[in-house]
């Protein structure tokens, strides 16, 4: 904790402007990712994952705008930094993994190509060793028979394989920051295991900060070191994996602990959440977007929301957690 | 308990023609028919049985033909061979075309993955539950109103949404939606193909306790098809595992997961990631699946990514042989079946 993090997101802020209004999709958003350090950013569909790792990755749909915040990568503020100086650092320092390989990829130009492109463009790669360079990549992320494979077209492959390809297109320059948004969706568990596996072992290879976007919190445990909830725009609680499985704080979070089939042993034990993410738009926006759903709400939920840390760095955002290590109902402890 | 769906030995097959230019199809045509002209081998020679009441689930990855065999099932596809009894009755003769307007058309139902693609947008939720009771059960005016608010609320389904287009409803009302749909004509068997796939997990679990809830009402089975594990464990009494074609382990559910016997059940176990990992190291699958297109009949499909893999299983297709409650197609199943019998 003591060298400087690899990317330090603080107080981040995004609006869309839509014909309803605006939508506050992430406000005041705050977290950081150590050098070879792995975490997750975990939450329901809507709660700001992808449009965070946009935001720091400079590529916002055109409705959407900043608002606030900082993004510290290196010296450099991405959120402030112009077009060129992004364009410099993106690719190259920063990589990305798309959620869907498929459409990700250039559907009419060969893998090979693809990958050398990024060799050319970031990697000091000079044209005419590019595309042996590639090759290598695609024997190095587990393709067989990378020679043939770099002359085929995405739609000729497989969807893990396509995944390898984006893969070695992210890592091609050697990044020092990798965001990973939901790289494993679609693909088969035995695919998915194997992928993670191959992210994994590449991060610690070359020493890079990792940051895993998903909706699985059992998968984000498995893979990272801490992990990121967010609900509705907000971070509700970061900390350390172990400690957010044993004593998840935030009520939100312990909810969908509780709500993850692999809690339970029977469907009856499965708890759900009630209510459903507060639509975005509104005027009124509690301080805390989960209140109006929440179990534990009490008078003072009305107030700005608290950010308070704990030993090892359990940060929680939320007026009345759940307590520290302590007495947990039965539902909680159920593994 | 008696058999509800009796399925045996049903195999489907899908002519690949691609990769052959048109004289070479001609030439081939000549010299010995269409037969000739390879195949993919979606189901292959598949049998089980689904009882009154029960839950069973149907897993495997993407390509393995869970999705060639349910459609033969609800009789969508024709079969290529094999028979398909439902009660009495031989379902695998009739075309089907014929058979969708069968008078047993309304005991097969299926849940299909997304409603929010799998219905007509130019539907609303009324129009949608509506259409099969109109179809299959002739219902008319007040009574098709009446009876379209019946499982809409017995599906949660809130009356006032009735009039909305699938775009204007949230994933967990679409499901919704889509399972009023199939239950509306009251079916036996109910096929559900993954339900829940587009769901978050807080409306997951609020699907599959309904799910469970209208099963215990009206007593029908489920056929589950998904390849979330945990999602299987928790509703299915049975499962079967499939693998190209294939089913290559059957039994018990809990036993399954438990104690899997198949080295494609093992690691499919393996790779579904634990919320409290225990840290042991996990088998993992290497490779692609062989090629569905003329596979050799005399080959384990497993052989090759089976980390096993012997002469034995190159020279002979291991047949799905009866241990108890299970069944397991594998030549070395014996191996791991101490560990069965002593844990229970």
């Amino acid at each position: 904790m003591i060298s400087a993090p690899a990317l330090s997101v603080e107080g981040l802020c995004v609006e869309f402007r839509t014909r309803g209004g605006i939508v506050r999709a992430l406000d005041n958003v705050s977290f950081s990712v150590e050098k070879g350090e792995t975490i997750a950013l975990v939450g329901e569909s809507g709660s700001g994952k992808s449009v965070t790792a946009y935001a720091v990755m400079g590529i916002l749909d055109p409705a959407g705008r900043v608002t606030g915040g900082r993004a510290m990568f290196g010296g450099l503020d991405l959120l402030s930094a112009t077009p060129s100086q992004i364009a410099e650092v993106r690719g190259r320092d920063i990589a990305m993994i798309f959620q869907n390989p498929r459409t990700a990829l250039n559907p009419i130009r060969p893998v090979g190509r693809q990958i050398a492109d990024v060799l050319i463009r970031h990697g000091n790669v000079p044209r005419n060793k590019a595309q042996a360079q590639a090759v290598e990549m695609l024997r190095a992320v587990g393709i067989t028979d990378p020679v043939r494979r770099a002359k085929a077209y995405p739609f000729e492959m497989s969807g893990g394989m396509c995944q390898r390809v984006m893969i070695a297109i992210a890592l091609a320059a050697k990044p020092s920051l990798l965001i990973a948004d939901e790289p494993t969706t679609g693909l088969d568990v035995t695919t998915q295991a194997v992928i993670m596996d191959l992210v994994n072992d590449l991060a610690k290879e070359l020493g890079m900060a990792t940051i895993f976007i998903t909706h699985d919190l059992a998968l984000a445990g498995q893979r990272s070191a801490r992990i990121v909830v967010m609900h509705a725009g907000h971070v509700v609680e970061n900390a350390p994996t172990r400690e957010i499985f044993e004593h998840p704080r935030h009520p939100y979070t312990s909810e969908l602990i509780a709500a993850t089939p692999d809690s339970a042993a029977s469907l009856d034990e499965l708890a759900s959440i009630p209510g459903s993410l507060p639509d975005l738009r509104r005027a009124d926006l509690p301080p805390c977007r989960y209140s109006e759903r929440c179990p534990r709400k009490i008078d003072v939920c009305a107030q700005p929301l608290p950010q308070s840390t704990s030993g090892s760095g359990h940060i929680v955002a939320c007026w009345n957690p759940l307590p520290e290590k302590a007495l947990l109902t039965p539902t909680e402890s159920a593994a | 308990m008696t058999v509800l769906l009796d399925v045996e030995q049903v195999s489907k097959q899908f002519p690949a023609g691609g990769g052959l230019g048109p004289l070479a199809r001609f030439k081939r045509r000549l010299s010995g028919g269409p037969n000739l002209l390879p195949k993919v081998y979606a189901v292959d020679d598949v049998s089980f049985v689904i009882n009154k009441g029960e839950t069973v689930g149907l897993v495997g990855e993407s390509g393995c033909g869970k999705s060639s065999l349910v459609r033969t099932l609800t009789r969508l596809l024709d079969v290529t061979g094999g028979s398909i009894k439902l009660g009495d009755r031989e379902l695998s003769l009739k075309p089907s075309r014929v058979f969708a307007r069968d008078r047993d058309r309304a005991r097969i139902q299926m849940v299909f993955q997304d409603a929010g693609e799998s219905v007509n947008p130019r539907f609303t939720a009324f129009d949608a539950i509506s259409d099969p009771l109109r179809r299959l059960r002739k219902l008319r005016g007040k009574t098709l109103k009446e009876r379209v608010e019946t499982v809409a609320s017995q599906c949660g389904l809130p009356l006032q949404l009735l009039t909305r287009f699938p775009h204007q409803l949230s994933g967990g009302q679409r499901a919704r939606v889509g399972i009023a749909r199939a239950i509306a004509v009251g079916p036996d068997l109910l096929v559900l193909d993954e339900p829940t796939a587009a769901l978050d997990v807080s409306v997951q679990v609020v699907i599959l306790q309904l799910l469970q809830q209208l099963k215990r009402e009206f007593g029908m089975s489920y056929l589950f098809v998904s390849h979330d594990l945990s999602v299987v464990r928790l509703l299915c009494d049975r499962v079967l595992v499939m693998y190209l074609g294939k089913i290559v382990e059957s039994g018990p559910a809990a036993e399954v997961f438990q104690h899997p016997l198949h080295p494609y059940t093992q690691a499919l176990v393996a790779a579904v990631p634990r919320l409290h990992d225990d840290g042991v190291e996990r088998l993992r699958l290497s490779g692609e699946p062989r090629s569905p297109i003329d596979p050799d009949p005399n080959v384990c499909r497993f052989y090759g990514r089976c980390p096993r893999g012997t002469e034995a299983c190159k020279t002979t297709m291991p047949a799905l042989r009866s241990f108890g409650a299970r069944q397991v197609a594998c030549h070395f199943a014996e191996e791991f079946l101490p560990q069965v019998k002593s844990a229970s």
